[in-house]
């Protein structure tokens, strides 16, 4: 049943992705662009997902338990520190560089860019790369 | 640069879908949907049931991405904003930063943003100032 959960959600996440227009980097940079191009589409994707998994976490948390695992994996909330900062910098850096963020990198594979494939394989070596550097203290 | 349309209508769309595949994963699974976590744990190579759902979350995700683009002309749509030498330096960033961040849009800007989780509101706050900036430097300072 959790392979049942796991290729329904992935079935909505790409065709969110895909219906939102968020699969093109071009969109999400003239979106970056604030003081540029205007197209304010992104701050209604990332509204529209938030609200909806605001109302059914707060439904599913109340219930205590996911339907077909032993309890819900989140992560703790000691997690600020300069770690997380600094990668979320990172991550913005390289978001802000490309326009391309890890969901549509992937969903945009199956449109056969040789960008897409540059971009995720480039985006493999960081994560082997950091996680080498760490020892794999950050298993996500 | 080229000019995208403002599509306010199907973005909203758009993003209610993702925020229901956060609420399957989390209600079926129990786990917060991030699209770097699952890619991540891919690349571990550690075939044990993660592997296998993670996996099955990927291809649908892709046969999802590929039946909607039919309908919606996605394919032609797609624009990029770099040359392969910058996207692969964007990637690479992406790939440390998300790592160490744990986390990208969708597991700290929407799922842990959904639980009101501290971390995750820093950690957009900062991607979202950052990127901005950056696209800012790039177009408007250095004029590409």
């Amino acid at each position: 049943m959790q392979k049942l959960a796991a290729a329904l959600a992935g079935s909505l996440f790409g065709a969110g992705l895909t219906i939102s227009g968020m699969v093109n980097p071009m969109k999400v940079l003239n979106f970056l662009d604030l003081l540029g191009t205007h197209d304010f589409t992104l701050i209604f994707v990332m509204g529209g997902g938030l609200l909806t998994a605001m109302i059914g976490y707060q439904l599913l948390f109340r219930r205590g338990k996911p339907f077909f695992a032993d309890r819900f994996d989140l992560p703790g909330t000691s997690l600020i520190n300069a770690k997380l900062v600094g990668g979320a910098a990172l991550f913005g850096l390289g978001w802000g560089i490309s326009g391309i963020c890890p969901g549509p990198a992937i969903a945009g594979l199956v449109f056969g860019y040789s960008q897409s494939f540059i971009f995720v394989a480039a985006m493999a070596v960081g994560i082997l790369a950091a996680r080498f550097a760490t020892n794999g203290h950050n298993a996500s | 640069m080229s000019p995208t349309e403002f599509t306010p209508y199907t973005g909203l769309i758009g993003g209610i879908l993702i925020g229901l595949s956060a609420i399957v994963l989390m209600a079926g699974n129990g786990r917060i949907l991030g699209a770097s976590g699952i890619f991540g744990g891919l690349l571990t190579l550690n075939f044990n049931s993660d592997f296998v759902w993670r996996f099955i979350f990927i291809v649908c995700m892709l046969i999802a991405t590929a039946w909607v683009a039919l309908f919606n002309g996605m394919a032609q749509q797609m624009a990029f904003g770099t040359t392969s030498l910058t996207t692969a330096i964007g990637g690479v960033i992406v790939g440390i930063g998300v790592y160490l961040g744990n986390g990208c849009t969708s597991g700290h800007g929407i799922c842990g943003n959904a639980r009101f989780s501290k971390p995750s509101f820093i950690a957009t706050c900062t991607f979202m100032v950052i990127a901005i900036t950056t696209v800012y430097v790039i177009r408007h300072v250095m004029g590409a």
